[in-house]
């Protein structure tokens, strides 16, 4: 069959060993419109949408647990939203209605595009990707999963399962550039998370380089120089401006058709200001 | 060449033979299947035009692998009138009588995103009824006539409850 829809995660992967080289299909967001252009071709597809262990939402002590197939409109409300809001807002501003019932957040990863709307927060909150493939499962480090441009960490016949996300007391916020607020493709974007118990400040950039970045630099600089309390920090108003700075330095952008990488730097600083701002309010 | 595989769509079944590996739900329903009223306009999901209900949730046809939908259900614009030929639904009504419908090509795409949010809001805010339309691509109305046959159609079926 050139479209196999396995039913369990062993059938998916047995299908994937039994067919080098074959496509994946999830929400097909991505997938359908390069084949649409003709720009990829089909020879045999593997479809994850109905495989029941890589669906829904669950809390596992203190992380989210999401299956790769959760589609991103389940991850706008209920259990996302109140645990990790950051991730809510992001997946609000995914496409449209239409794109976020069909994408999914594995799709996302996956796919590894720069732009993907949900990759800076969970770069910002440090969560683990989970897989399983030929050689079993394992799970890797957001920070080691982005290799390139639309390239990760995946081996051939290997499939994002999950994805963890740990669960922070702390504000959150999502702000993304586009050109307007529907169906738009992030010009810049930037996740924040506050961690108020280890007094840590995480930033995930989208946009802006090869890959989702992060900014440890300017995170620990500022985490350093804020004043905390038990229940939020505060910071000047000079370090605010400083914290955009240093942002905008990790960024590694360039230019292309949505801009140039000058207005994405500025951008990226901007909307870390910002988002700093309103962590601090 | 796919194998044969069945399509179900609004209540029936429809084998599909001879397609090609890779064709769109939009394309089979359109060029296969008999069912025109999905529209292509972008063919990567920015229109709207296509929006179809894959079991009851509303996704845009032309992103949707066809041969992957299969064990489907499948409710296109035809599926959502009623069996008197002519008839329409009542959000199709309210498109023609507020004037929201111009050139017609995003229409059914937006009838189907209107269904599908009053199924699940029967009483949306304005912002719900915005974001629910903003996958659909209108050129001609200014939307404005749009948003008005929405109000008419939740307030009529407030006033008779369906």
């Amino acid at each position: 069959m050139p479209v196999i829809v396995p039913d369990s995660l062993d059938a998916a992967l047995a299908a994937l060993a039994a067919h080098p080289g074959a496509t994946v299909l999830a929400g097909g967001t991505d997938l359908m419109v390069e084949v649409n252009d003709g720009r990829r071709s089909l020879a045999q597809v593997v479809a994850v949408s109905r495989v029941p262990e890589l669906a829904g939402v669950r809390v596992v002590g203190d992380r989210v647990v999401i299956g790769a197939a959760t589609p991103f409109a389940q991850l706008e409300a209920g259990t996302v939203a109140d645990l990790v809001p950051a991730l809510a807002y992001a997946a609000r501003t995914v496409g449209s209605p239409q794109i976020r019932n069909a994408a999914t957040i594995g799709g996302n990863l996956a796919t590894a595009s720069p732009a993907g709307d949900s990759l800076p927060v969970l770069v910002a909150l440090g969560a683990n990707v989970e897989s399983a493939g030929p050689n079993g499962r394992r799970v890797i480090p957001i920070a080691d999963f982005f290799t390139g441009p639309k390239r990760s960490a995946l081996q051939p016949g290997e499939l994002v399962t999950a994805v963890h996300v740990p669960v922070l007391r702390g504000h959150q916020d999502y702000l993304k550039v586009g050109v307007r607020n529907a169906m738009v493709i992030a010009v810049a974007s930037l996740a924040i998370a506050v961690d108020l118990d280890a007094r840590r400040i995480g930033v995930g950039l989208g946009s802006v380089g090869p890959t989702p970045l992060a900014a440890p630099d300017a995170c620990a600089w500022i985490a350093a120089r804020a004043n905390w309390r038990d229940d939020g920090f505060e910071v000047s108003e000079a370090d605010a401006l400083e914290f955009g700075a240093r942002v905008a330095a990790a960024a590694q952008p360039i230019d292309d058709h949505r801009g140039t990488a000058q207005y994405r730097r500025h951008a990226v600083g901007v909307i870390a200001r910002r988002a700093l701002r309103r962590c601090a309010a | 060449m796919t194998e044969k595989y069945v399509l179900r769509v609004n209540g029936n079944e429809h084998p599909v033979a001879d397609g090609w590996l890779g064709e769109s739900l939009l394309f089979v329903l359109r060029e296969r299947l008999g069912f025109p009223g999905a529209k292509g306009g972008c063919e990567q999901g920015e229109c709207g035009s296509c929006s179809v209900l894959v079991d009851g949730t509303l996704v845009c046809a032309c992103l949707v692998l066809a041969a992957a939908a299969i064990d489907s259900e499948i409710v296109t614009i035809e599926g959502l009138q009623p069996n008197e030929r002519g008839a329409m639904s009542d959000v199709q009504r309210a498109f023609v009588e507020s004037g929201a419908v111009q050139c017609g090509f995003c229409t059914p795409g937006l009838i189907m995103a209107v269904h599908a949010l009053l199924e699940r809001d029967a009483t949306p805010t304005d912002l719900a009824i915005r974001e629910a339309i903003s996958g659909n691509l209108c050129r001609c109305t200014g939307y404005g006539r749009i948003l008005d046959a929405v109000e008419v159609t939740v307030s009529a079926r407030r006033d008779v409850p369906q």
